[in-house]
């Protein structure tokens, strides 16, 4: 069964890519051919111009490409410090002989991150599930930012938020493409997609079903390609 | 820039976080306090100032703590080792033939052929380690029920290498080690033991593995997706547990001069519920060495001061029980109160 057939799709560092698209559409596909998840069997991905493809999650993040799943892959019981540096904690020596992860390093990273975020709470050091659903798509966004991902690709970022997190989320995405990234995120909420895209692709049955500029089309004529009418 | 700040989690009051954090301490610090007051009353005597209960307390504490310590790493993870009864068992039964053999087969001087049974129990610990790690890793069995199956066959196992008897084990050396005092004072057995708590706690919270340990038990998936090998992770996990397992069951044989396979088969639960009175979540993802420590020795101040005032022993099934749900309900409330769970 072939998922995605004759797909393309551009991203260029500042802009920012909604695609859209039915469920079934193949745009967890696409992404998660672009992460390293599933390999091509046809096609390519051209990094830079540079041809690439990654066989792990690991080497697309070793080249700048960070995704963030609805689950956040955050770890609940951990730090926002430890969560930035989850798998790669950094180590110091303590005495200058026992090896010790070094912590005050975690905690300045998430000191760091989360100003650049403008994010602010009381208890930097606290586990992330003290935490909203918001300020948690903060931490995950901050831990993209911090290991300086220049494409960052987000699966329904503001999918279980409250309306006014929603509108926290995209202004991060604002701050985020201010500095020069890529941002590729997949979303069914049309007013997000509006405000925040500056091209709309939507994929229909595994297919490009058209690509858009949001000041050129409107949300009937997104979900009238997404549906194919 | 245009960005939104993003509000700041209620600031909860941070005295009683920590007392949260210290509950298995209080808890403690409340049952000397209740059997002191009683000693007094009703004996004349301290629970306390003895130097003689002091010892026997920590003693009595040791070897439930060793399997505590790495039932510990293994309860964090979201797991759970019902097999440490008879690993503890097994090791136990291996170390004292090995120092029998040693010393008859091999002619081992007393203190070597110890060690040479000291070494080979706690090494054999790594074989039901490693199928705990591969059953629950590679083969998606769940723990409790991987490490059920062990159980069985380390029980099996200890048995048959025993004979169904006890290993007599005659080695001054080794009963030192079991028996002995440093000192005049501190007890062999609890300088090793106290060893054991500072390199697991300095595992637990200073090393990469304990903090992926932590991480594995809040989310496996999150674990996987930051690049944690969760597979080899989970091995080492149960190995460990498996070693202390041995640890214990090597300790077993110094203090009775005897190898026996049900060395650790009482000493099970109670690994557990120290675990789980330290402040551990059986769900896994928090929980710290100290707190086993702490839960380790509630256990035993509740089990001697039970029987130093007189009390039927077959009450402290019945205390250490309500102790255990004491502190789970606690914890529940903490937990809904001050929301997540806390990490080293």
């Amino acid at each position: 069964m072939q998922a995605l057939d004759k797909v393309s799709l551009n991203v260029y560092p500042g802009e920012v890519v909604a695609l859209a698209g039915d469920n079934g559409a193949g745009k967890s596909t696409i992404i998660k051919a672009i992460s390293g998840v599933f390999q091509l069997d046809e096609g390519e991905i051209l990094l830079d111009g540079r041809k690439v493809s990654f066989t792990s999650p690991q080497e697309a993040r070793d080249n700048g490409i960070e995704t963030i799943y609805q689950d956040l892959a955050l770890a609940d019981n951990l730090s926002i410090g430890a969560n930035i540096f989850l798998g790669r904690e950094p180590m110091t020596r303590w005495l200058g002989i026992l090896p010790v992860i070094d912590r005050a390093k975690m905690a300045q990273a998430a000191k760091s991150t989360m100003e650049q975020l403008d994010f602010h709470v009381t208890r930097l050091d606290a586990p992330v599930a003290a935490f909203s659903g918001g300020q948690r798509q903060a931490v995950a966004i901050g831990r993209a930012i911090f290991w300086n991902a220049r494409l960052v690709i987000m699966d329904e970022p503001t999918a279980a938020l409250g309306v006014p997190e929603q509108r926290k989320v995209i202004s991060l995405i604002q701050s985020l493409k201010a500095a020069g990234k890529g941002i590729i995120f997949i979303s069914h909420n049309l007013r997000d997609i509006f405000e925040v895209a500056d091209r709309i692709v939507v994929f229909r049955r595994g297919e490009n079903a058209g690509e858009r500029k949001p000041a050129e089309t409107s949300g009937d004529e997104i979900v009238r390609l997404m549906v194919g009418k | 820039m245009t960005t939104a700040a993003l509000a700041s989690p209620t600031s909860r009051p941070s005295l009683l976080m920590r007392v949260a954090e210290l509950r298995a301490w209080l808890f403690l610090i409340v049952l000397v306090i209740f059997f002191e007051t009683w000693t007094r009353i009703g004996y004349g005597t301290s629970f306390l100032f003895s130097l003689y209960n002091l010892q026997a307390i920590a003693v009595f504490a040791a070897m439930p703590l060793l399997l505590g310590l790495g039932q510990t790493f293994v309860i964090i993870s979201a797991g759970i080792d019902l097999s440490l009864a008879f690993v503890m068992g097994l090791a136990s039964v291996v170390a004292a033939h090995l120092t029998n053999i040693g010393a008859t087969n091999f002619g081992m001087s007393q203190p070597v052929a110890m060690l040479f049974g000291i070494l080979v129990g706690v090494a054999i610990t790594i074989i039901p380690g490693l199928v705990n790690g591969w059953l629950i890793a590679y083969l998606s069995v769940p723990p409790f029920i991987g490490t059920l199956g062990m159980y069985g066959v380390s029980r099996g196992a200890a048995y048959l290498l025993a004979g169904g008897m006890t290993i007599a084990v005659d080695n001054d050396w080794y009963s030192q080690i079991g028996n002995g005092r440093a000192f005049g004072y501190i007890p062999i057995l609890v300088i090793i033991t106290a060893a054991a708590c500072l390199i697991l706690h300095y595992m637990l919270s200073q090393t990469r593995f304990g903090q992926h340990t932590y991480a594995m038990g809040a989310s496996k998936a999150a674990a996987n997706r930051a690049g944690i090998n969760i597979k080899m992770l989970t091995l080492k996990i149960y190995v460990l547990s498996a070693i202390m397992g041995g640890v214990a069951g090597a300790m077993y044989t110094g203090r009775f001069s005897a190898g026996a396979p049900q060395a650790g088969e009482a000493l099970l639960l109670d690994s557990i519920a120290a675990v789980v009175i330290g402040g551990a979540s059986l769900f896994g993802g928090s929980g710290t060495i100290w707190g086993t420590v702490a839960g380790a020795f509630v256990i035993a101040v509740i089990q001697y001061g039970l029987v130093l005032v007189d009390v039927e022993p077959f009450w402290q099934f019945i205390a250490v029980g309500g102790v255990i749900i004491v502190s789970v309900l606690v914890d529940q409330t903490q937990r809904r109160y001050l929301g997540g769970r806390q990490a080293e």
